[in-house]
């Protein structure tokens, strides 16, 4: 090893011990910021000595969720992953994790049974496909999400189209189908929204791609959202024809103006059954599962996942989609599903002062539709509370809420508490989507999970909707007072 | 006793085209602030290859997009709509147009690339994108509305993000002048443009919930066009003032 690198490693253990050591978060990036700033290769010096390599998953939503999934998978097969914590998921995020790994001499622990699992930032799959050379990149979705940040959507199709290039040859995508902008990815001859003749990019169509999808019908809304993005075909530019759509510009698509279509993917889930009843306090996790029948060329299989929300039936097929591309067998795909717990403020659920509470991020407008749709599948009326902050790790620009569907929950609301940097406009939102109920502001994280709680009758259940830095702050006080761990503890 | 019925004829270009930035809760904002006070509304959506009656109109909105579908908005706007657009607005009709609606009314966009679409030209302006490297104006907006006729204006608040820098020519009259953020160009403290009745800025957010001064302004303006003078009745705002109120403590922070 060369000294930088050892310096690095050094560096970087040291900063995680101290940082652990004040409770600051875990010092999940802190340590991984330090050792990259001595050694910028470090995170790919590290992920090389890994015998089974790595596999990136990126997107707009359903990052987190699908590598939880990707590495439980991995576990089952007798694999150890390595992965990064949700919220870590720039370079540094990598580089951290692979250094709490790492020993004092520069080695992984027990590498040649180990693989990297590593949810990527949007914006950082160029650098991320580059160093670390991942044998699969999942790609969940792609929707408006700070725009403020990342500027247009386009922008980051352009942005990806060019990480490609770096990818190893003998590597495999893994595409949502139903995803138009996704599956564009896998077009051959390498058409770009730059060059659509593709003539610039050499020959790029011996990518390999693995796709997977919804192909159970029965479970679409068929009216297409609002916040739809894709809705025009990426070649031609006519606007695309859906015979099913699920959420979004999620579905069964196909362009009148050019022959580009969905087409039938090869993981996919067959039969999709959505938990509709009651999730009552106590109840085992079956009680609350989602029935689905998954389809792969390795075989098939019928499985409860004990997730809600059709999201996760896709984040659950983008996950065995890159477990058949990594070549881990279907019985492990089929126990990770089984068991598989939810992610860092995604549906985790809290007991408190005898109310059940369970925490959703909502973060754009695709992402909180969804998050509506599932909570009001529940019967009867509910008790909710929402934050919206604009901090850089939010997105600073909240004009996605007028394009979020708060109107679902109209007539079911029986208590809302509204807080966050933004409250004031969330509150005006709030008032354009005529609740049964008015809204009770609440200033201050702490003051708002009380009155929200307080609102609940004990034996029911209080969803929290947040934004990602608020998502924080209620998780770190929900873990204060119930029994999760902090999240720098979980594996 | 038995007055007439107020209405109010909305006229959306291209909803499904041009939506980018939450542009659906202006259209949402006119038409509830309208029914509070029983003026009857009606919203037509026009989008590619459809025509507009210059005369079926009160009010037209037109949002953002990204470049692409902004290309092919340009074209419609050219063979299809451009013709009726200029007479409405000659002839008074009140039009909101944002972000890449706003740089379409103009004479002429430059995308980054170099490219040249043209514009409507119904305000004297054109729009630079300065490259693909070039920072874009991101960030929270408080600006003074210019004082008419009248009215006093008061602030508009919102947040932007665009690659273009506008140039407003010697016909053009700015809407506002930033206080804080970039507006325009980030230089000359211009923010949007006004032509007649038809109102150009770059601000989102949305941006009429949470201005509702400036959104009944327009809507006086719309119900004028048809002859209708009568005032509009207060309502309840507060919780659009206190949002409003809230908008003015942010700075442009732009990154």
């Amino acid at each position: 090893m060369n000294p930088r690198t050892w310096a690095a490693i050094a560096a970087g253990r040291l900063a995680g011990a101290s940082s652990r050591a004040l409770r600051r978060g875990g010092g999940t990036a802190i340590a991984g910021a330090v050792a990259q700033n001595i050694d910028p290769a470090l995170a790919g010096t590290l992920t090389r000595q890994l015998g089974h390599g790595c596999a990136l998953v990126t997107g707009t939503n359903g990052k987190t969720t699908t590598a939880r999934m990707l590495a439980q998978i991995a576990r089952e097969a007798g694999l150890e992953p390595l992965a990064n914590p949700s919220g870590s998921n720039l370079m540094r995020g990598v580089a951290a994790a692979l250094l709490g790994e790492t020993d004092v001499l520069g080695n992984i622990q027990a590498a040649a049974n180990r693989i990297g699992i590593f949810e990527v930032d949007e914006a950082v799959l160029p650098q991320a496909t580059r160093e670390l050379q991942p044998r699969a990149i999942i790609f969940t979705n792609l929707f408006r999400d700070q725009l403020d940040r990342y500027g247009e959507a386009d922008a980051i199709v352009a942005l990806w189209q060019r990480a490609l290039r770096d990818l190893p040859e003998n590597s495999t995508l893994v595409l949502n189908a139903d995803d138009p902008a996704i599956a564009s990815l896998g077009d051959p001859a390498g058409a770009s929204l730059d060059d659509p003749s593709g003539a610039s990019l050499g020959d790029s169509s011996a990518r390999r791609a693995l796709t997977y999808g919804i192909e159970d019908t029965s479970v679409a809304t068929n009216e297409l959202e609002h916040a739809s993005d894709y809705r025009f075909c990426l070649s031609c530019g006519e606007e695309l024809a859906y015979s099913a759509n699920f959420y979004g510009h999620i579905g069964h698509w196909r362009c009148p103006g050019c022959d580009r279509a969905r087409r039938t993917p090869d993981v996919r889930a067959t039969a999709v059954e959505l938990a509709t009843g009651e999730m009552p306090t106590g109840e085992p996790p079956a009680e609350r599962a989602t029935a689905v029948g998954i389809a792969t060329p390795e075989g098939e299989m019928r499985i409860e996942l004990p997730l809600a929300g059709l999201y996760n039936v896709e984040n659950a097929v983008a996950a065995a989609a890159g477990a058949v591309a990594l070549g881990l067998p279907l019985d492990a795909i089929e126990r990770a599903l089984r068991s598989i717990q939810p992610a860092f403020g995604r549906q985790e659920r809290f007991q408190i002062d005898g109310r059940e509470v369970v925490i959703l991020l909502g973060k754009n407008p695709t992402g909180l539709n969804q998050v509506l749709r599932t909570i009001t599948a529940n019967s009867g009326g509910l008790h909710l509370l929402f934050f919206l902050n604009d901090g850089i790790a939010d997105g600073r620009d909240i004009s996605w809420i007028w394009d979020s569907d708060y109107e679902l929950i109209a007539e079911r609301a029986q208590s809302v508490v509204v807080s966050g940097t933004r409250v004031d406009e969330l509150a005006l939102r709030l008032k354009y989507a005529d609740l049964a109920v008015e809204p009770q502001v609440a200033a201050g994280t702490a003051a708002a999970l009380d009155a929200a709680i307080a609102q609940t009758p004990p034996g029911e259940t209080l969803y929290i909707v947040p934004t990602y830095t608020a998502m924080l702050e209620v998780r770190e006080l929900l873990a204060k007072r119930g029994k999760r761990r902090p999240f720098w503890e979980e594996r | 006793m038995n007055a007439p019925t107020r209405r109010l004829r909305i006229a959306h270009l291209y909803p499904r085209l041009m939506n980018i930035y939450g542009d659906r809760g202006n259209i949402l904002c006119l038409t509830r602030r309208c029914r509070a006070r029983g003026i009857d509304v009606e919203v037509t959506e026009l989008g590619l290859v459809e025509r507009l009656d210059p005369k079926a109109h009160d009010l037209i909105f037109i949002g953002g997009a990204q470049d692409r579908e902004q290309r092919r908005v340009a074209e419609d706007l050219r063979t299809v709509k451009g013709e009726a657009l200029r007479e409405a607005v000659e002839s008074g009709v009140v039009a909101l147009a944002v972000c890449g609606g706003y740089q379409l009314f103009g004479k002429l966009y430059r995308e980054s690339s170099g490219a040249e679409l043209q514009g409507l030209g119904l305000f004297d302006l054109w729009t630079e994108h300065p490259g693909p490297d070039a920072e874009r104006l991101v960030g929270n907006v408080v600006a003074e509305l210019e004082p008419d006729n009248g009215w006093r204006g008061g602030t508009l608040v919102g947040f932007e993000n665009h690659g273009g820098r506008t140039h407003l020519g010697p016909q053009a009259q700015p809407l506002a002048r930033v206080r804080s953020g970039a507006g325009n160009n980030g230089r000359d403290g211009t923010e949007g443009a006004r032509y007649k009745n038809a109102f150009g800025t770059y601000l989102h957010g949305s941006l009429l919930p949470k201005n509702p001064r400036f959104a009944d302004r327009l809507i006086a303006l719309a119900l004028a066009h048809h002859g209708d003078d009568r005032e509009l009745g207060t309502i309840d705002d507060r919780l659009e003032e206190a949002a409003h109120r809230a908008a003015l403590r942010l700075t442009g922070r732009r990154r």
